[in-house]
């Protein structure tokens, strides 16, 4: 195989990988303060990314240029789906907070199912796929074999961004201490004088608009975007987390890029696409039996 | 004396006489005004029965005599399939139930009493199903009674491939194992060209000591459709799971798991094997599920992966968290009303999903116990005088 095929795959698999961290780090930042899953947070992507349609319909007779109506898609959705992500934890998580964990994870897989059904029969043709605008440029430099598309670049760079932007909450502001000192233990947490309730919520909104870039740049990545997107996405990011190790964002990332690095694997291996999911799944399957609290576990998350 | 039994035993034959005439008019209705007209009368009825301390005089009753409770449901069960013997597509909803609450009964020991989660219910429903498929078609002289039991065999065979992750991890984790087999089983069915693909499998019908099942119900035996040998059966697995099941609850095996649920650390330093029972309760489980799976296979003439998926095993979830976690009885109506009421409301099947997530969110949110809690366990028996 020529460097430029291994460089197309390269890239393509970065792209999915960066998208898969964005999940993964959603799912990571909930366990942390919350030792909760929450298991409507694909649904929310792919909410998020019908949000972003919306919007840009609605802002298509203005004939704005694409820079500006990509920045109002953004912002509007990820703002709108960090509100979402609040209202799920105020009314749905938190009162259930001292019930088994069993019923928070059902809680919250029947509520990302009410997302994704109400998607499907109230959105216009919602069974569908729906197109979803380029608003990226899609020209691409020719390097041999390899065909670097800009939009590709264009998504890894956000992604970059969005994860040094949530980095830098987490590490440098004053809500990020709050949030991990939240995670580490949250009575001592309370009695330091911190706003419990408010850092989970502010957790909760900040993950879910990670959720909602992702569903925006996978929409304008492939050009699509369907209801039932969340679900896979969903399920993966949650994989890539537990891979990495709930609780820890680095491993969020990491396992994110170790499962599209799985994908594509998978895709060279078996001449037959479909068995691309199959094959990561069954390696996470194996992984988890072997490290059951991930690859990069946080010491701090095993609390027995 | 017959009187005295007659009086202490009248609120089960009430009760038994109630359940089949509810079930059988839901099934038999069609117009929509009928039935939304039943669904207002049925609450109104338990309403009034629990005012006029009706029910506590049945709940009672059954719990003074349980062998009789279960002959009195087994003759209503059996009314039920003779007066509907001639329509088809009631007795498929029937046995469908049966079906359903035959995995519920699986779900039940993992979810309910040994706690553990399980969210890939319909993948081992699946997997039965596609062994009957694949043994119906090859020429193996197997009996087709042991190809249900080989279904359910090669689904907890296959189940125990999870168990060692699951065992390994807790909660969330396990939970994510679970979907992910899920999710891996539909799309191995889908690329898979031996098993048929996306176009999956036809299955021809049962042939058990020369009964042909694809015939209609002897005539000897007073005739109808072919669905009634089908149900016939499905409510003898049914009974044969739910007996297990209870047997399982009432014995040192139940206390077991339920100790398991309730703190694993806590049974571990009692000396109770943790390990042992979860795998017990998984693997049990995934027995009924599969059996259920081969019986639904041959009964419905196909099996294809896009009966088997993420969405069906939420449902089975909700059924069981609709009847009450743990609670081996309510399923059973659990799974009726699961079943039958979107079949029945054209206008409710599109949007049936959502609806039982919405009221699963509801339940969760403000009655967690389920409909009909689970009762407690009683280690003493205060019933016999």
């Amino acid at each position: 195989m020529d460097i430029g095929f291994l460089g197309q795959y390269l890239i393509n698999g970065l792209v999915q990988g960066v998208t898969y961290s964005l999940v993964a780090v959603g799912f990571t930042l909930f366990f942390g303060v919350l030792d909760v899953i929450k298991f409507s947070h694909g649904d929310v992507l792919m909410l998020g990314a019908f949000t972003g349609l919306t919007i840009y319909l609605g802002l298509d007779p203005l004939s704005l240029p694409p820079s500006i109506t990509l920045c109002i898609i953004l912002i509007a959705s990820i703002l709108s789906m960090g509100f979402v992500g609040a209202l799920l934890c105020k009314f749905l998580v938190l009162p259930l907070k001292s019930a088994p964990p069993l019923n928070t994870l059902l809680i919250t897989l029947m509520f990302g199912t009410v997302i994704r059904e109400s998607v499907r029969l109230f959105f216009p043709n919602g069974s569908n796929p729906k197109p979803f605008p380029e608003l990226l440029p899609t020209n691409a430099i020719n390097l041999g074999n390899l065909n670097l598309r800009v939009d590709s670049v264009l998504i890894i760079l956000f992604a970059v961004v969005a994860i040094v932007l949530t980095n830098f909450i987490i590490n440098k502001t004053r809500t990020g201490l709050a949030i991990r000192a939240v995670a580490q233990d949250e009575e001592t947490a309370r009695l330091m004088g911190i706003d419990f309730k408010k850092t989970v919520l502010i957790t909760f909104a900040l993950g879910s608009g990670l959720a909602a870039l992702s569903g925006v740049s996978t929409g304008l990545y492939y050009q699509e975007i369907n209801f039932g997107m969340g679900l896979m996405l969903g399920v993966i990011g949650f994989s890539a987390a537990v891979l990495g190790g709930l609780g820890s964002v680095y491993g969020a990332i990491v396992g994110g890029l170790i499962f599209a690095a799985l994908q594509t694997i998978g895709a060279i291996w078996f001449s037959v696409p479909a068995y691309k999911d199959v094959f990561a799944f069954a390696v996470v399957i194996m992984l988890m039996a072997w490290r059951p609290t991930g690859l990069l576990a946080d010491r701090t998350s095993e609390r027995v | 004396m017959v009187p005295s039994i007659f009086r202490e035993r009248w609120p089960v034959v009430l009760l038994g006489l109630a359940a089949y005439v509810s079930t059988f008019l839901f099934l038999h209705l069609e117009q929509e005004w009928e039935i939304a007209l039943l669904l207002g009368i049925v609450p109104l009825v338990l309403y009034f029965a629990k005012k006029f301390g009706i029910s506590a005089k049945c709940r009672q009753a059954v719990d003074a005599a349980p062998v009789f409770t279960r002959a009195v449901f087994l003759l209503s069960a059996l009314a039920l399939i003779v007066t509907l013997r001639h329509e088809h597509f009631a007795l498929l909803l029937l046995a469908t139930v049966l079906l359903y609450a035959t995995i519920s009964m699986g779900l039940t020991i993992q979810f309910g009493y040994a706690g553990l989660v399980n969210f890939a219910a319909i993948a081992f429903f699946g997997i039965g199903a596609y062994s009957m498929a694949v043994l119906n078609q090859s020429p193996n002289g197997l009996p087709d009674l042991m190809i249900i039991v080989i279904g359910g065999v090669v689904a907890a065979l296959i189940g125990s491939l999870l168990i060692l992750p699951v065992l390994r991890t807790k909660g969330h984790y396990a939970a994510l194992i679970t979907i992910a087999f899920g999710l891996l089983f539909r799309s191995f069915l889908e690329v898979n060209d031996i098993l048929g693909g996306p176009q999956g499998l036809k299955v021809s019908g049962l042939n058990i000591l020369g009964w042909d099942f694809a015939q209609s119900f002897p005539a000897i035996l007073g005739g109808g459709s072919f669905y009634v040998s089908y149900t016939l059966l499905a409510l003898v697995l049914l009974i044969g799971v739910f007996s297990m099941t209870r047997l399982i609850e009432s014995s040192w095996l139940g206390l077991n798991m339920d100790s398991v649920r309730l703190d694993e650390t806590a049974s571990a330093s009692f000396g109770i094997n943790v390990a042992r029972w979860k795998i017990m309760a998984f693997t049990v489980g995934n027995f009924f599920a599969g059996m259920s799976g081969a019986l639904y296979a041959s009964m419905s003439g196909f099996v294809a992966p896009a009966s088997f998926n993420l969405s069906d095993s939420l449902l089975l979830v909700s059924i069981v968290l609709l009847g009450g976690m743990g609670n081996a009885v309510s399923v059973i109506p659990a799974a009726f009303l699961v079943v039958v009421l979107p079949e029945k409301f054209q206008v409710i099947q599109e949007y049936r999903l959502l609806l039982f997530a919405v009221i699963v969110i509801l339940i969760l949110r403000f009655k967690p116990s389920g409909l009909m809690p689970r009762p407690l366990r009683r280690l003493i028996n205060t019933s016999s005088k």
